[in-house]
């Protein structure tokens, strides 16, 4: 008979997990596995609340697996290292992502795209290799091999280096040069947008007009919106060449019209985080342009309310758990 | 009063023509401009029918203008050339595709992308410089502009590259553009008709694996056997379609009917192409966690630019690639339409302009 959650592993945990798709979280205790010899043990400090969270819990994409503990934007002390760790040592501060696990052996993970790797093992919600259910960051602890352990550069605030996609893309663009538009339907963005975030222009999608000014301007467009939503308009704001990347997550197919493709020679392609080499590679550019993400901190017992408001998209914008402060048992 | 399509020009030309959305032909007289300074004037000699000539015969894209003179896959030898003329002599074998002029001033003229100018000029139904409407190559005699005209090589036969005056660099561009032409890479090719068969011939001359994705089991043996296919997949196969996830680096999708764009995708390697060169009228449903998940991306690419249309013959011509072409009367253009609307035709059908066309 299939060991609980409390009793598979030896060295206890506790965390907050979603029972069932209706994604309310609530105390839970399990276990973590022994820190093997190429594991680091890390004591979470802050785990930010990703909108993956929340279309997992509430199973949106089928393949959740409950109970469920989330959280893939992970920050701490380490604590324990094993015999053969060479890159941490007690007392580091690391972040650890989206994935802990990867065969290390295909194409992809040759090239350091371990995200792409066909078994790639996700921080929460993934078969481990030893065939337990790998559980996320709204916890007190988590043992990680030290090859998917980010070493957190130290003059990144630890609560805010950890997420939000257009915003920090919109940051991201400006640090590499780039002339940023924001495109959003919210005209109440337009100020933070431009004074806060340094944004070079701002289009309303819903406004003809602007958007037929825009047409065929950009070289590029980064599409975060993970709700169904047109792509047409967007293509049309494309240069010849232009591509269209998308990183948000709709539950059903877009519609795509192929004229604007063949016409223009567009396209329009996927991304899905990035490999190991890459996201530390992130973390170093963003300490040396000073790059952190907006967020609001909230304690453990609120996240049931932070996931009601992130489903409104009301948070400026990222929240992030303060684990060490607020998981009490 | 705008002139009629015999008087508008000084010299006489003859060909047939559609006079409205039936889209049927018949024997049609008109005239074509004088040689220019800068122009080539050539007998047609042979003329390829494009899937285009029939949308547009049937006003399926909403923009045709009759009489309607279609015929973009133009051979023939140059009779006359201008005073400016520097590339061309007569006796010269040549061709015309699908663009006449442009607009020589933006980015894509200047980066020789002339088939992206938001003004270029197609070669037939499209208002020219002049004001007239262009004829195109289901006629006897063509005047181009020598930027457009293209050296057809000694040892190209001319019927059968007449295609790929489209066809050919239809399917050649984004194979370049999209790096899909590297020695052992392993690339798929959706639809084995006019660009499909021409898609596969490039891609082994290139030295990439090809596989023919295709709803018909009867082809097969044609496409590993005579074009040199390395495999063939049935799409509607899902054991063979299964057995075969991940694997190609690219695609080449030529189908411009509506079909499920998402068994494509999972064909594809991370990082793998979808290149769309056939375009449905109606949006296709694009699933968007295949692109997320394996890095992959959908593109489209229409025809090519000049230079690059001459490199694709000049390609054609070293490796003896033409395209499998029926070769027909052109009193037997509308069935031969028919038959295209079927997609009965192994695999472009040409009219013999030089010897059938005649006025009487």
């Amino acid at each position: 008979m299939a060991k609980s959650p409390e009793e598979e592993h030896p060295q206890k945990a506790f965390g907050w997990a979603a029972r069932d798709s209706s994604g309310v979280l609530s105390p839970f205790h399990f276990s973590r596995r022994e820190n093997g010899e190429e594991d680091v043990t890390i004591k979470i400090l802050y785990c930010g609340v990703c909108h993956s969270d929340l279309h997992i819990v509430k199973n949106d994409w089928g393949f959740t697996r409950f109970p469920v503990v989330p959280g893939h934007e992970i920050v701490g002390v380490v604590t324990k290292t094993g015999k053969n760790v060479k890159k941490f040592k007690v007392g580091d501060r690391v972040g650890v992502g989206v994935l802990v696990g990867s065969c290390k052996k295909c194409d992809s993970c040759q090239q350091d795209l371990e995200n792409y790797c066909p078994q790639v093992i996700f921080t929460y919600n993934s078969l481990y290799h030893d065939g337990t259910i790998t559980y996320g960051g709204y916890s007190d602890a988590v043992v990680v091999e030290e090859c998917y352990v980010l070493r957190f550069p130290d003059n990144l605030p630890p609560d805010a280096g950890l997420g939000g996609l257009g915003h920090v893309a919109v940051k991201f663009g400006k640090a590499f040069g780039l002339r940023v538009t924001v495109i959003s339907t919210s005209p109440k963005k337009e100020d933070e947008a431009i004074n806060r975030l340094g944004a070079d222009a701002f289009l309303v999608s819903s406004d003809p007009a602007k958007m037929k000014v825009a047409m065929g301007t950009m070289d590029y467009i980064i599409d975060t919106v993970s709700a169904v939503h047109a792509l047409a308009p967007l293509l049309g704001l494309l240069k010849l060449n232009g591509k269209l990347v998308t990183l948000g997550l709709p539950d059903k197919p877009l519609e795509l019209p192929i004229f604007p493709l063949v016409l223009g020679r567009k396209l329009v392609g996927g991304s899905d985080v990035g490999g190991m080499k890459e996201t530390q590679e992130m973390l170093d550019f963003c300490a040396e342009h000073g790059i952190t993400a907006d967020i609001e901190l909230i304690r453990m017992e609120n996240v049931n309310m932070a996931m009601e408001r992130l489903a409104k998209s009301d948070v400026r914008y990222r929240f992030v758990i303060d684990v060490a402060n607020s998981l009490s048992q | 009063m705008a002139k009629s399509p015999e008087e508008e020009h000084p010299r006489k030309a003859f060909g047939w023509a559609a006079r409205d959305t039936s889209g049927v032909l018949s024997p049609f007289k008109f005239s074509r401009r004088a040689t220019g300074d800068k122009d080539v004037t050539f007998r047609v000699l042979y003329c390829g029918i494009c899937h285009s000539d029939l949308h547009m015969l049937k006003n399926d894209w909403g923009y045709s203008t009759y009489p309607l003179v279609p015929g973009h896959e133009i051979v023939g030898v140059v009779t006359e050339v201008g005073s400016k003329v520097e590339n061309f002599k007569i006796g010269d074998k040549v061709g015309v595709g699908c663009v006449v002029g442009a607009c020589h001033s933006c980015n894509n003229c200047a980066n020789n992308l002339e088939n992206y100018c938001p003004k270029s000029i197609q070669t037939y139904g499209f208002k020219y410089h002049d004001g007239t409407i262009t004829y195109g190559g289901y006629s006897d005699i063509m005047v181009a502009d020598e930027h457009y005209v293209i050296r057809i090589p000694d040892n190209l036969p001319l019927d059968g590259c007449a295609p790929l005056l489209c066809a050919g660099i239809t399917v050649y561009s984004p194979m370049k553009f999209y790096g899909l032409d590297k020695p052992g890479m392993q690339v798929g090719v959706v639809g084995l008709g006019g660009l499909g068969h021409v898609a596969v011939k490039f891609a082994k001359a290139m030295g990439v694996k090809v596989t023919v994705i295709s709803t018909s089991p009867k082809k097969k043996k044609e496409a590993l056997e005579k074009l040199g296919a390395d495999s063939f997949l049935v799409s509607s196969d899902q054991d063979e379609m299964q057995a075969a996830q991940g694997k190609l680096d690219g695609i080449i999708d030529t189908v411009a009917a509506m079909h499920p764009l998402a068994p494509l995708l999972g064909l594809l390697k991370s990082n793998g192409k979808l290149v769309l060169v056939g375009a449905p009228e109606k949006p296709l449903e694009l699933p968007v966690f295949p692109l997320i998940m394996g890095r992959k991306t959908v593109g489209g690419s229409l025809t090519g630019g000049i230079k690059e249309t001459q490199e694709m013959i000049d390609f054609a011509a070293k490796h003896n690639i033409t395209s499998e072409i029926e070769v027909i009367p052109m009193d037997y253009v509308n069935t031969a339409m028919e038959r295209l609307r079927k997609a009965d035709v192994r695999y472009r059908f040409v009219i013999d302009i030089g010897n059938t066309l005649k006025s009487n």
